[in-house]
């Protein structure tokens, strides 16, 4: 505090962060541009052998994660599979088997053998098989049982409830209404009011709250950065939790599986979500908080969610850039298509979001020269113009939040974990497949920072799974 | 011996009269001296290890101290064994991980079969929260303790999640369990002049204005929105005016007008506030997002609207929309240039122009 006097905390808090993160940026572009390079690369198999080894084995410190091993599963082999990279068929064995046991006699998942079943956990397990795919792997949940198990966690109100006698929030409505869609057991009596409760969760301020009359959120993620950073330092934490889901994001998807987003006052959620990505080229989860890399997801993903419910139903409603729709006579559409991020952040980028008033070093927030740009391109243009700035994202997750030997994190100064990598790396990928016209049409080079070795797998938005993983469950399941 | 074998427990080890619960618990507050398979109390019960299977993943190296409270947890567990030392023993659980749902579950069983002091339970949660305030369980099971014990506990509570609050103002579990108590037992006497005066400490704080939006639309004594849209309207323009680039009071002035937009298009001190800052030619982006809204919304502009935007572009290039909204869109592409393509955007679908 004594070094800023007049700030307050908030302001404090926020330059500190804004001072790492472009003390980053600065170093970068002083750098001769073979170094640039080499810090735009996606370090995948560092990354992949960080998460193998965390499947093979953790340390004493994850005691605190012991009521969420099925969400270590996900965040490990999602962000595997992202990479396109597969488990060893042993390893894929050991991990149905080790699910198998998570799985609750009367339906749904636990936290560990012996827990009680948990929606949130339940929802990191089948995720986790859809991921690995295959017949043993998809028939080891026992859909029928997860039902009964679902209905029993729906409310009078109908929300959903964590578990037995549990918090009854909106992570618990997305994670079980996802859960059921993808398993293909959605019926209305699990629809049934959900509606209601998300909407009475929309705030003021647009976003969504995890409860009526709470703040508006992509989530929260404070003391996964506590626990996980104590678990680096193997020190006896006590921070732990499980549940690591944003409210906007949950809330937006459970209304877009549930058909009914058209309620929520879309153009308010946008306007707060479209400020939530900040000077430091990442996004925050509340207004007026600090950036973090997980958010990447929670809310890059939401531009996902909206892009996706354009093309399934093209209404004038859907709040997407159409590049032929508006492009027309608007110079600046296509004059930008291919480096909006690199060229627009060139500018003063200090006014909006920043607690600044002049001064600012805007030099050094300015970001990336996105030299691997192949600008010349004789391809089609990209029609979809995503409302976020996806390179600028790009740029934050790869300077700021990957760890080169290995894992992502939240920001500058804080350690990897298991959670931020497979938030950084879903929200990564959301931002290379933004531009694409539809699933199948690979993403042009301009949509990917640094090289295109770097192009992830496209997920679906609504589950966080990796597309063709959820293709074969969804047949899978259609089947049966 | 234990798995599976309630009623022989329950008549080896009745529960205690009620009396002797308190030298029970104080025991339990002793250093541990030495594990619990060398406790006299314990050895009647067998550790029940985690079904991990051969080769389980995600595989964590227990510390010794806590696989054993995890197993003598899971053999009571699945017992069902509703005695003083379970209870015990899922405080020492609880300590090893607070995450374990199923822990603070059983917990709660045990709270309702052995008529326990809620109070001390109460201070043991406080113990729990010094350390990690931030866990879903811990605040789950503090709501359902506090249920228990109704308006008697109401002043407790608020004094926590204030002191909680104190040391971080934006502890998203705190708010929530303040919100609930506030509308489960009452209290809002004092809350707008707390919102204040966190507000004054850090006008930043939007946990601050999500509490001051929760009072004045919830709280019985003021008469709701509309009552005092008046005075708030004044205090956040205030607000507005001293930082303009702080985006909770902008958001919060909008939401003031949450029931009726066609009073925000109207009110003259909301197109007022915006033009004061783009008059000021700094920190207007806010401004002019709100200008576009209440352009969207049928706001008719007078000339000083369009002499103040026009101020604002500095390009030479070419001149400045003739639509005001169009216009505001473009400078806003300029000047906030992160989000450019929601600027685009934005302006691609402004309703024709009249």
């Amino acid at each position: 505090m004594e070094s800023f006097p007049s700030l307050t905390v908030t302001q404090r808090d926020q330059i500190l962060v804004e001072q790492q993160v472009f003390n980053i940026y600065k170093a970068f572009y002083d750098m001769p541009p073979s170094s640039q390079s080499l810090m735009l690369e996606l370090q995948r198999e560092n990354h992949v052998e960080y998460l193998t080894n965390g499947l093979k084995h953790l340390g004493p410190s994850f005691c605190v994660l012991d009521a969420n091993r099925p969400w270590l599963c996900y965040w490990i082999i999602h962000s595997i599979a992202l990479m396109d990279e597969f488990l060893d068929p042993e390893l894929e064995d050991n991990t149905i088997d080790f699910l198998s046991r998570c799985q609750d006699p009367n339906g749904g998942y636990g936290g560990g053998p012996g827990q009680m079943p948990h929606v949130a956990t339940t929802y990191a397990a089948v995720n986790s098989l859809v991921t690995l795919g295959g017949d043993k792997a998809l028939c080891s949940i026992n859909r029928e049982k997860l039902y009964t198990f679902l209905r029993r966690m729906k409310d009078p109100n109908g929300a959903f409830r964590m578990h037995d006698d549990g918090e009854i929030d909106v992570r618990a409505c997305y994670t079980a209404i996802s859960v059921a869609s993808l398993l293909n057991i959605l019926d209305d009596d699990l629809v049934q009011d959900v509606g209601n409760y998300i909407l009475s969760c929309q705030t003021y301020e647009g976003g969504i709250a995890g409860e009526p009359g709470s703040e508006a959120h992509g989530g929260i993620c404070q003391f996964v950065a506590c626990g996980i950073a104590s678990i680096q330092y193997e020190k006896a934490s006590t921070s732990s939790d499980n549940l690591f889901i944003r409210y906007t994001f949950c809330g937006l998807a459970t209304m877009i599986l549930i058909n009914e987003v058209d309620r929520l006052d879309l153009s308010s959620l946008i306007d707060w979500v479209v400020f939530r990505q900040g000077v430091e080229a990442g996004f925050q989860g509340r207004t007026n908080k600090l950036v973090d890399g997980c958010y990447s997801f929670w809310q890059g993903g939401v531009f996902a969610l909206l892009k996706r419910l354009q093309s399934t139903k093209g209404e004038q409603s859907v709040p997407m850039g159409d590049g032929e729709d508006s492009g027309a006579g608007s110079p600046q559409t296509t004059a930008s298509s291919d480096a909006t991020g690199a060229e627009g952040l060139n500018e003063d980028s200090s006014q909006a979001g920043s607690h600044f008033e002049q001064g600012e070093p805007h030099d050094a927030s300015c970001p990336v020269v996105v030299e691997n740009i192949d600008h010349n391109s004789s391809k089609r243009r990209a029609k979809v113009e995503p409302l976020f700035n996806c390179l600028a994202l790009q740029q934050y997750i790869l300077l700021c939040a990957q760890e080169p030997g290995g894992g992502l994190r939240d920001k500058p100064g804080k350690s990897r974990d298991h959670y931020h990598t497979c938030y950084c790396l879903s929200g990564l990928s959301v931002c290379q497949h933004s531009w694409s016209e539809d699933e199948d049409s690979p993403p042009l080079p301009s949509a990917i920072l640094g090289s295109y070795s770097n192009l992830l797998e496209p997920i679906h938005p609504l589950y966080n799974v990796v597309l063709d993983r959820y293709q074969e469950a969804h047949e899978f399941f259609s089947r049966s | 011996m234990a798995n599976g074998h309630p009623s022989f427990l329950a008549l080896l080890f009745p529960p205690p009269a009620l009396g002797s619960y308190r030298t029970l618990k104080m025991e339990s507050d002793e250093p541990d001296g030495h594990s619990l398979s060398r406790r006299v109390e314990w050895c009647d019960v067998t550790p029940l290890p985690q079904d991990d299977g051969p080769n389980p993943v995600v595989p964590i190296a227990y510390k010794e101290e806590f696989r054993e409270t995890m197993d003598y947890f899971r053999a009571i567990y699945q017992a069902d064994e509703r005695s003083p030392r379970a209870f015990r023993l899922t405080r020492q659980a609880i300590v090893a991980n607070p995450g374990n749902y199923t822990v603070w579950h059983f917990r709660r069983l045990l709270l309702q079969t052995l008529n326990v002091d809620l109070y001390e339970e109460l201070d043991f949660l406080q113990q729990i929260a010094n350390s990690n305030s931030k866990n879903y369980q811990l605040w789950h099971h503090r709501r359902w303790v506090v249920e228990r014990l109704g308006i008697d506990a109401r002043a407790k509570e608020l004094q926590l999640t204030k002191k909680i609050l104190s040391l971080d103002a934006k502890n998203y579990h705190a708010w929530s369990h303040r919100q609930w108590v506030l509308q489960a037992l009452g209290g809002w006497e004092d809350e707008l002049d707390y919102c204040q005066q966190l507000l004054e400490e850090d006008i930043f704080n939007n946990s601050a204005w999500n509490q001051r939006y929760f009072v004045i639309t919830r709280s019985p004594f003021l008469g709701g929105l509309k009552a005092m849209r008046e005075s708030e309207v004044r205090y956040t323009v205030e607000a507005i005016l001293a930082k303009p680039e702080n985006e909770s009071p902008w958001r919060y002035l909008r939401g003031l007008y949450k029931d009726n937009i066609e009073v925000w298009v109207n009110d003259p001190q909301i197109s007022l506030v915006c033009l004061k800052v783009m008059n000021a030619k700094s920190n207007y982006v806010f401004a002019l997002s709100m200008l576009l809204d209440l352009l969207c919304h049928g706001f008719q502009p007078s000339e000083e609207f369009r002499d103040a935007v026009d101020a604002l572009w500095t390009s030479d290039n070419h001149p400045l929309d003739s639509d005001l909204a169009k216009a505001v869109c473009c400078i806003l592409e300029h000047v906030d240039s992160l989000r450019a393509s929601y600027w685009r955007w934005r302006k691609s679908k402004l309703p024709l122009a009249a």
